[in-house]
This record gives structure tokens, C-alpha cells and sequence, in this order.
């Protein structure tokens, strides 16, 4: 395998809590090309023939294995679009730990566009680790817009982290999702911007199946002069339950719109959204204080609860 | 010790200036134990925040052994061993129990440091050390985590408004218990508590009726407390429950 340098492992290190190389099976890439795959008996990866990207096929009935396929990019310039698809057979359980990190100390744009799209077997159970980190202090800026598609099959579930918390200055996250009969999704998003950074944070989910359930959560911090906007869409078209949230901390100058959404076209769809937008509360700051913490030191605690 | 010489504290309200505290002086003993009651909107939570720094005075100083710490903000007064326990908690999405312990004592408490903690404000530990902060937790769960926020601290001068507030008649045993134990175990301690309770008073060294921002009256135990018993300055519990 090419061996990694410094600026790439610790990008490995941020997106995928990677130190050394996983186990079981994985696919690192780095610059626009892989650097390292690792296939099991039950998880195979091949690169795809007609776009960059790679099909990861899980075979029925893998229980507790996992798949790592983080991606850095350290060279200025570079954009990319990357395909993967994963096919989860019926009966597994698995991690699957994606993510992608930049670093950019360029004068030019940094893109890398990932569109992720799971196929789960019936009741399989799939939890989904999703990182984005940008860091360097070129000019240039560190663009990731990844889409996610999620197709669930009867009684799957799908356990999805999506974070990014730092560094990256223009994001549009899109995320999709269908689900049969019994399937749940459960979506926890966490988002921190500062500086000038855009987020874009867009999800639907249809639930198409009797006793099929999503649970969207998102949790953000706009700091300095950022700006995020988060859709979140819930659809009912059967006996379901969907619950959408989006809870955010404004900073500074910072700007959020939240536009938590339902729509029900069954009359046993229960369907409930919440959202909730302020600054920290003054009280908060002083009660840490009271216990020895200075102001900034207050905020970033009340900040890292929040997102934890 | 803590003196207070000459404290006044005024503030706008309705474009008027209003006088809250008006001119108190008073010097909170080592090891003691002093309770401050009073009719409601008298000032006995101002002066308790102008203590802890989260109001700041207008006229007077503040004397914490020997050292005026009347420009000190809230961060180094709780440095220099001021604590405070709120009236009404705040709530902290996100954080939990035991998060807010390691911050409240400084250090990276381990699990069965901060389970003690609890216990002893009547929770048990294993239920609420990973808990959220947050909507969750009722009143009076909330009230008994504030409490235990200031025994994870090491602190010289403790202060709680009115911690009996929100919680039910055998937490209010176990508060007396908490205020006594905290009392034995550290000498040079000393509690302030905001309190109408006459239990609570029952337990005080020196009682201190504030009312319309000034010391209406200031003593014993012994001295005070039958002065003001069965006025709004010491109920009784079930008196107050019914």
C-alpha cells in the first residue's frame, strides 16, 4: 500500500477515528485515487467501471463486521465526484464508517463530491458514521457536497451520525431516504460553521410502508458570519410515524433557517416536527461560571455538550 | 470570613431607578451557618448574586479574608471558593449529570466519585450520571443536581437560594442532612442559605432578616427565630405544602 503522510493520516485520524489501518474490510483514498482496500469474505469492494467510485456488496447474513471507506484530499485543486454504492443483503449487521477530510493550503478550490447510495436487505440493520473535516489556511476553499440515498427494505433499520464540525466552508447535504413496511431510520446530524461558511443541510424521507418510522434530528451551532439553512422532510404515506427536529445555537453574526417539514398523505400517518433557534442562555453561561469556568471557556463547554 | 461593608445595588426599572439593596453590612463567620430569610422581593437573592458577582454593586465593598474582591468577576470569585446554588436551575442540552460534576470539581472525576455525589443529594447514580440535562429531568431532580454541582466543588463560602424550592418532603431531611454534613466536613466553611423554612432556620447560627433591601433584623438563632415565627419569614413546610 502507499504509505500515507502526516497531513493524510491525520485527516484519516479526524473523518474516521482512524489511527492505523481498520479491521475488517475498508478502502482508504486519498487525492482522487485509492490508496488501500481490504476486502472479507462477507464484504467484498470493487472500484466501479464507468464513473469513480466503488460497490460494496455485504452478503446476507453478516452479522458484526464493518466497513471503512474514508477519503482525504490534502493536494489544492482538486475535484472530484465519487459513486459508492452499497448492497446489504438481508440479515446483517454491520457499521459502515465513511467521512471525508480536507485540507487545503492552497490558493484553489478543494471539492469532493460523494454520492452514497444504500440498497438494505430486509431486516438488516445497518448504523452509518459520516464525518466531514476540513482544515489548512490556504485561500482556497473546502467544498464537500455529499448526497446520500438510503432504500430500506422491509423491517431494516438504519442508524445514521452525520457530523461535520469544523472547517468546512461550502457544504450542501443532501440526504434521501424510502422505507417499506417496519423499516426505522434514525438520523442524527451534527453541524458547527463559523468564519464565512454556507451549510446546506436537505433531507427527505419517505415512509412508504406500514409501521415504518424516521427520526430526524438535527443539531447545529452557526458561529462568527456562517450561514445555514436545514430542510428537513418528513412524508407519510402509510400507517407511520415520523419525527423531525432541528435545534440549533446561534453566534456572533451567524444566520440559521430552519425549515422542519411534514407532509401526510395517509390518514394514520403521525407526523410531528420541532424546531428551536437561539442564542446560549445567559443563565448558562453565568451558572458555569459560577463553577470556575471563564466566559469562553462556558461556551465552548455548553457548545460541546450540545453537539456531543 | 466575608465582609460586607456598605452594599448597595440599584437598578433600572421602568426608566426609574430603583434602590434593591440598600446599605448592608454584615460579616459572614468561618464555620458558620447563617440563614436569610425575609418577605419576597426584600433582596435576599440580589445580595446572594452580588456575593457570587453575577450582579454587581453599586456602593460598598466586599472583604473575602482580608482580600477586597469587590471588582472580581463571578469566574474568580468561584476560584477563590464562592459557591452558588440557584433557585431555579438551568438546563443544559446535550450535557450530562456527570459532565456537569467534572466541571463543577475541576477535574476529571471518575464515575464512582461522581456517583457520590449524588447519593448524596438522594439520586441514584446509576440512573442519572449519563442523563441529560435537558427537559427530561424535572424540577426537582434539577434542584438535588444543583445541590451536588456545589459539593463536587471544594468550596469556602456556600451559598443556596433557596434550595428546599421544587422538592418534596424527604429530600427536604436529606437537605438538612447535606447542609450538616458539609458544615462537619470542612472547617472554615461557612453556608449562607436563602430560606423561609423553619426548619432550616431551626438549624442556623445566625438568622438575618432582610426586607425592603435592608437588615430588618440580625442575631442568634435563639434571638430571632422567635421573633419571626409564623410570619412569611418562617413557615413551616407542611404549613407551605398545604
Amino acid at each position: 500500500m502507499v504509505e500515507m503522510d502526516a497531513v493524510q493520516k491525520r485527516l484519516f485520524k479526524e473523518v474516521a477515528d482512524l489511527h492505523n489501518i481498520p479491521e475488517g474490510a475498508y478502502n482508504l483514498r486519498a487525492n482522487g485515487e485509492s490508496i488501500s482496500r481490504n476486502t472479507t469474505a462477507n464484504i467484498d469492494i470493487q472500484s466501479k467501471t464507468d464513473v469513480s467510485g466503488i460497490d460494496i456488496r455485504i452478503k446476507a447474513g453478516t452479522k458484526n463486521e464493518s466497513v471503512h471507506i474514508p477519503v482525504v484530499l490534502s493536494q489544492s485543486g482538486l475535484k472530484e465526484d465519487v459513486y459508492n454504492d452499497f448492497y446489504i443483503g438481508e440479515d446483517c449487521d454491520v457499521l459502515i464508517v465513511a467521512g471525508c477530510g480536507i485540507d487545503n493550503c492552497g490558493a484553489q478550490d478543494s471539492e469532493h463530491d460523494g454520492i452514497h447510495r444504500f440498497y438494505i436487505g430486509k431486516n438488516s440493520r445497518v448504523r452509518y458514521v459520516e464525518k466531514h473535516y476540513g482544515s489548512g489556511d490556504g485561500s482556497g476553499k473546502r467544498i464537500l457536497n455529499p448526497v446520500t440515498e438510503v432504500h430500506m427494505d422491509e423491517g431494516s433499520t438504519m442508524e445514521m451520525e452525520m457530523v461535520q464540525i469544523k472547517g468546512v466552508d461550502s457544504t450542501k447535504r443532501s440526504t434521501i431516504a424510502d422505507l417499506k413496511a417496519d423499516a426505522k431510520l434514525v438520523v442524527h446530524e451534527r453541524l458547527m460553521t463559523h468564519g464565512q461558511q454556507q451549510a446546506y443541510s436537505i433531507y427527505k424521507v419517505d415512509l412508504n410502508g406500514d409501521g415504518s418510522s424516521a427520526d430526524v434530528v438535527s443539531r447545529s451551532v452557526a458561529r462568527d458570519d456562517s450561514y445555514q439553512k436545514l430542510d428537513l422532510c418528513v412524508v407519510g404515506s402509510a400507517a407511520c410515524s415520523g419525527h423531525t427536529e432541528c435545534d440549533s445555537i446561534i453566534m456572533d453574526n451567524g444566520r440559521i433557517l430552519a425549515v422542519p417539514s411534514l407532509e401526510a398523505n395517509n390518514i394514520d400517518a403521525a407526523l410531528v416536527h420541532e424546531a428551536a433557534i437561539g442564542k446560549i442562555a445567559g443563565e448558562q453561561l453565568i451558572k458555569l461560571m459560577t463553577l470556575g469556568l471563564t466566559e469562553a471557556e462556558a461556551e465552548e463547554q455548553i457548545i460541546n455538550g450540545f453537539l456531543k | 470570613m466575608l465582609e460586607l461593608k456598605n452594599i448597595s445595588f440599584s437598578a433600572e426599572s421602568d426608566g426609574k431607578n430603583v434602590e434593591i439593596i440598600r446599605d448592608i453590612s454584615l460579616t459572614v463567620e468561618d464555620d458558620k451557618f447563617i440563614v436569610i430569610t425575609g418577605p419576597n422581593g426584600g433582596g435576599k437573592s440580589t445580595l446572594a448574586k452580588l456575593i457570587a458577582g453575577i450582579e454587581k454593586n453599586t456602593a460598598g465593598s466586599f472583604i473575602l479574608d482580608g482580600e477586597d474582591i469587590t471588582d472580581k468577576n463571578i469566574t474568580e470569585r468561584a476560584k477563590m471558593g464562592i459557591g452558588f446554588a440557584f433557585q431555579q436551575p438551568v438546563r443544559f442540552k446535550g450535557m450530562t449529570v456527570v459532565d456537569l460534576l467534572r466541571i463543577a470539581a475541576g477535574k476529571n472525576l471518575s464515575v464512582s466519585e461522581a456517583c457520590e455525589y449524588l447519593s448524596e443529594v438522594g439520586l441514584c447514580a446509576k440512573d442519572y450520571i449519563d442523563r441529560e440535562i435537558n427537559a427530561s429531568l424535572s424540577g426537582g431532580e434539577l434542584k438535588r443536581i444543583e445541590i451536588a454541582t456545589v459539593l463536587a466543588r471544594n468550596v469556602k463560602l456556600a451559598l443556596f437560594d433557596e434550595p428546599e424550592a421544587g422538592i418534596d418532603l424527604w429530600s427536604f431531611n436529606n437537605l438538612i442532612r447535606i447542609f450538616e454534613k458539609m458544615r462537619s466536613e470542612c472547617k472554615g466553611r461557612s453556608i449562607v442559605v436563602i430560606s423561609h423554612q423553619e426548619r432550616i432556620l431551626n438549624i442556623a447560627d445566625e438568622i438575618i432578616v432582610i426586607a425592603d433591601g435592608r437588615i430588618a433584623k440580625k442575631g442568634s438563632r435563639d434571638e430571632i427565630l422567635p421573633e419571626i415565627t409564623g410570619t412569611e419569614s418562617a413557615v413551616n413546610i407542611c404549613h407551605k405544602m398545604a
